[in-house]
């Protein structure tokens, strides 16, 4: 067995990092392909390793303002608003 | 709407009484913005979104006199490569009953084959502009990096990602290409293209004479043997048309599909934590806390391919497989890059088949995502390296299947491929 095979339970933890709900054949279906899957990405196994370009780095500008969507704009997408915010769930 | 489901949405969007497109009709791929009418990317999280602004291409279409007849149907957020996985119902290949159209911009191809627009914007993460011109028997062009603005794209993978044209041929697809490109002060990725002196259109004067071509002996191993077949006759009328071709050796791309699923899976689960139903998507309800709301609107709102790529994603990002998975296709994706520049320097440009089989049947590919993947082995490498594609007609098998030809460019090479690409189509 390769040492990529997944469990029902990794899916699980993994769809909980990613707050995706899934149902149970769903789980099932996921862990058999990921399986599969990762098998395939194992061939990156084999990848000699490669001069890279030089590492990145941010470029920072002063903040200014600018024109941009108005709140009322910002706000039309989402499911609830109230007094000008967007309105989530609770936090408890 | 048409019978084989091209477009979500049919709301017409006019454009300036004049310039270069006026009097044309490009239709638009649904994870590109337009102001004021419904862009959904395919997906039942945004049923109902409608952006308050224009994406920077569209506001070119309009400025260009295009009129925009309609919104296209496509794989969900741009991730399949059939275009079966759209949560509008899947595209049927207008030219190859039976058969899928290509994905994931499958429905701005069909609607160009179909003859429902004159031309089509697409977006292409790994072959979803080239796969569907190929399989729909268009022309389809994936831009060099940075060419075109991704301003108002709906992101799924924004180191790999570039809006393109799709056009009956390839002069047209140059045309919409002209309005396209060009710096863009909302997408800091966007610079201007070197020799500028000629326009892309008039690229496409078929003169092939002289141009040197490589062929990659590994994107040609696995292929479906009418496929092959159609290629070098392809090849051979290039040939009579005073080209000359060569073999060449791309060790890395037998690892290129791989990495750019890695790459692309873990791009997709950062860039998709946006639609949690509050800002905007499916709300889950305002029941329980914050995470189980959060689970429960992106449960009801994704198909299974947007899951099963977000999961991936965090997989492969996670702490203990972070360098497994996502630090070795950097590391692909470095050496791809070295082995085109390779390449590039013995040739002019590069072709192959631009997929491996002849368009699959309906259904025949969802139940296998891994069979799915390894269906774009041939059109990966080019977004790994940022390169320039065209996917040109390249004939039909016996079965009356269209097969596509591509053509790979230096990086802002994009005449190169037009003008090669002009001598077939």
């Amino acid at each position: 067995m390769s040492d990529s095979a997944v469990d029902p339970e990794e899916v699980r933890h993994v769809a909980d990092l990613a707050r995706v709900d899934l149902g149970d054949e769903e789980v099932e279906r996921f862990t058999e392909q990921f399986g599969d899957i990762l098998d395939a990405f194992e061939a990156l196994d084999e990848v000699p390793e490669t001069d890279r370009e030089p590492e990145l780095a941010n470029v920072m500008r002063p903040d200014e303002v600018r024109e941009s969507l108005s709140q009322q704009d910002a706000l039309q997408n989402a499911p609830e608003s109230e007094e000008g915010q967007f309105k989530g769930p609770k936090v408890s | 709407m048409t019978e084989y489901n091209g477009y979500i949405t049919t709301e017409t969007i006019e454009g300036a009484d004049d310039g270069p497109l006026a009097g044309r009709t490009v239709a638009v791929k649904d994870n590109i913005s337009t102001e004021g009418v419904q862009t959904t990317a395919g997906s039942a999280m945004l049923e109902g979104y409608v952006p308050p602004y224009d994406a920077t291409v569209v506001r070119r279409l309009k400025e260009a006199g295009a009129t925009v007849p309609g919104k296209t149907n496509m794989d969900e957020f741009g991730m399949g490569t059939t275009t079966e996985t759209s949560a509008y119902g899947a595209v049927e290949n207008p030219v190859a009953e039976g058969h899928v159209p290509g994905g994931s911009s499958g429905g701005s191809a069909a609607v160009v084959a179909a003859g429902d627009a004159d031309m089509a914007l697409g977006s292409d993460t790994g072959g979803s502009i080239r796969c569907p011109a190929a399989f729909c028997g268009v022309v389809g062009i994936k831009p060099t990096y940075g060419l075109v603005s991704r301003y108002g794209l709906i992101a799924y993978a924004n180191s790999l990602e570039q809006i393109g044209p799709i056009a009956p041929s390839v002069e047209e697809a140059a045309e919409l290409l002209e309005v396209l490109a060009g710096p863009d002060e909302h997408d800091a990725t966007t610079r201007e293209a070197p020799d500028a002196a000629e326009s892309y259109a008039d690229a496409a004067d078929g003169d092939v004479d002289g141009l040197s071509i490589g062929v990659p002996t590994e994107l040609l191993d696995g292929a479906d043997e009418a496929v092959v077949e159609t290629f070098w006759d392809a090849m051979d009328d290039l040939e009579a048309q005073g080209a000359s071709y060569h073999e060449v050796d791309l060790p890395s791309v037998e690892h290129a599909v791989e990495a750019y699923y890695v790459i692309a899976m873990s791009e997709a689960s950062s860039n998709l934590a946006r639609f949690d139903g509050v800002r905007y998507g499916q709300s889950g309800g305002f029941e329980g806390n914050w995470n189980e709301s959060f689970a429960n609107a992106r449960e009801e709102g994704f198909g299974e391919e947007v899951k099963r790529r977000i999961l991936l994603g965090t997989y492969a990002l996670s702490a203990g497989y972070h360098d497994k998975y996502y630090k070795k296709a950097q590391d692909a994706r470095a050496w791809v890059k070295q082995d085109f520049d390779e390449a590039l320097t013995d040739a002019d440009v590069l072709a192959s088949p631009t997929m491996p089989v002849p368009p699959m049947e309906r259904g025949e590919s969802l139940d296998d995502p891994l069979t799915m993947y390894l269906a774009d082995a041939n059109t990966t490498p080019v977004n790994l390296a940022n390169l320039p594609a065209i996917s040109v007609p390249a004939g039909e098998t016996d079965d009356g299947l269209p097969v596509g030809l591509q053509i790979v460019g230096p990086a802002f090479g994009e005449r190169a491929i037009i003008r090669a690409g002009s001598a077939l189509a």
